[in-house]
């Protein structure tokens, strides 16, 4: 996929004010195990959030306490306004129907081509469309990605690189207006890495969605975060821009920046 | 027990409340069903050929040889093809559920399904489940066909019968009463192996590891549980019939 630089670099929308993700006093255990010790966070409209912090430090588990995935043990998770851990099934559905998940791995479905992938959401999404425009919505989709011509692969015969990006088209192919990456460059060589940092980008900036990333890839948070929030021990111990942190007085912070 | 009762309880509110996802079900059937045929044949085939080669010297020490025909069809309809066949579809399809489903879960496939609001449940479980429970009873029907030429061969390696005098003397022998209580149990064999499977699937944990667990597990629990409905189907059938 050839995106300049100059054309990817740049942030299209300023975040807005109204707060479309707003996390309060989150706590998640897994037995004696405690991930989660009251992790406040607050995403606007439009706004790209990086987050970054130690392995097992709950990053993964915040955003999937976000789509429901996990049940927190207390807090609130509100998004759009609704409370997530007081819906319903039906209601959580609704919810998601506005959200996208990219899973580390891209979470294909193994038994079904790339097309099959991104048409099988897409119909679900929405039971009136005809099989044509499934099939354009589909083929626009993989053009997003520069992938067009891997409409009849199955998973399989996908590298990494490749994977993530059909699985972010498939994510994008139902126009969410939250992203979720959960470690969208691990095990990708740093080229791959970088050009599925832009991707991000210029899909965000294309759709105006709001984003949380989860990252150990600094050059993937510089290009991508209007903001950054550091976790450690279950809580957000640092909080700013990309250039703000880098400087930080505190020595653990800076040291994700070298 | 728990967890399962829960499951159990989850498939009959989603398959009597929610829209049913018709073509994942046809697809099921044909995997399930079609391509276990070759299996079915063969086993079929041998059942019926070595239960009439077994009996024979016996019945033969009578002069009862006449009655091969009804005995075999009797043994098979009620007793042999049911089991059996169950028995070869918890090996291949309990398996292959757990396996399949089981390797979503730790892959976060079934968990992409959710976050994209799409049931997993009402799509993988519930279509498996109801194409196992159509899928195992014509299977079985049509392993009784096979286990009868199976004996027709076999009757034909010693004495001589025509294929049309042996059916009509096996037909002759049965009655609906036979039929229906071990066409009423299969129903509830390919239920349990369809349950099992995707319970044990479903409820992998995470690693490679609990793929090749929930396999084995599904196989063993679901070959049990044939065992234990078979056991309480003939109690029931001495009961009524």
């Amino acid at each position: 996929m050839e995106t300049t630089a100059k054309e990817t670099t740049v942030k299209a929308t300023p975040p807005s004010s109204e707060m479309v993700i707003d996390i309060k006093d989150l706590h998640k255990s897994f037995g004696a195990n405690s991930i989660l010790k009251g992790v406040n966070l607050k995403v606007a409209k439009g706004e790209s959030v990086v987050v970054l912090g130690k392995s097992g430090s709950g990053k993964s588990v915040t955003i999937k306490c976000l789509v429901g995935l996990i049940a927190p043990d207390t807090g609130e998770l509100n998004v759009f306004g609704t409370d997530v851990t007081q819906l319903n099934n039906n209601q959580l559905n609704e919810l998601r129907a506005r959200m996208g998940f990219l899973f580390q791995t891209a979470a294909l479905y193994d038994s079904m081509s790339v097309r099959e992938n991104l048409g099988f959401t897409l119909r679900h999404h929405n039971k009136k469309l005809s099989a044509d425009e499934i099939e354009q919505a589909t083929i626009a989709a993989l053009q997003g990605v520069g992938l067009e011509e891997a409409i009849d692969k199955m998973p399989s015969e996908l590298s990494g690189g490749m994977r993530k990006r059909i699985g972010l088209a498939r994510t994008m192919i139902i126009k969410p207006e939250i992203m979720l990456y959960d470690e969208p460059t691990t095990g990708l060589d740093t080229i791959t890495s970088r050009e599925i940092s832009e991707l991000i980008l210029e899909l965000q900036s294309k759709n105006k969605t709001t984003s949380i990333i989860i990252t150990h890839d600094m050059p993937c948070a510089r290009l991508t975060a209007d903001r950054i929030v550091i976790l450690k021990e279950g809580v957000i111990a640092a909080e700013g821009t990309y250039e703000e942190l880098e400087k930080s007085e505190d020595e653990w912070v800076r040291s994700f920046f070298i | 027990m728990g967890k399962a009762s829960l499951f159990v309880k989850r498939f009959f509110v989603e398959v009597f409340t929610t829209s049913f996802e018709f073509k994942e079900f046809v697809w099921q059937c044909y995997a399930i069903g079609y391509r276990s045929l070759p299996l079915v044949s063969i086993t079929g085939f041998i059942m019926g050929l070595v239960l009439t080669i077994q009996s024979r010297p016996t019945l033969a020490q009578f002069g009862a040889e006449s009655w091969i025909p009804g005995m075999v069809t009797l043994s098979l309809v009620r007793e042999i093809a049911p089991v059996i066949t169950a028995l070869i579809c918890a090996g291949k399809i309990a398996s292959g559920i757990g396996a399949e489903l089981g390797s979503m879960k730790v892959t976060e496939q079934i968990d992409a399904m959710e976050v994209s609001a799409i049931n997993p449940f009402k799509y993988l479980v519930v279509t498996r489940i109801m194409a196992t429970t159509l899928m195992v009873p014509v299977l079985v029907i049509y392993a009784d066909l096979v286990g009868l030429f199976g004996g027709f061969i076999g009757y034909n390696i010693h004495g001589e019968v025509s294929l049309f005098r042996f059916f009509s003397q096996a037909l002759e022998s049965l009655t609906f009463m036979d039929l229906i209580p071990a066409t009423i149990k299969t129903v509830f064999f390919g239920f349990f192996i369809g349950m099992i499977g995707c319970f044990k699937g479903f409820h992998a944990e995470n690693g490679t590891e609990s793929v090749g667990k929930a396999a084995n597990s599904a196989v063993v629990t679901a070959s049990l549980s044939i065992f234990i409905i078979d056991m309480i189907a003939v109690q029931i059938t001495d009961l009524i019939f």
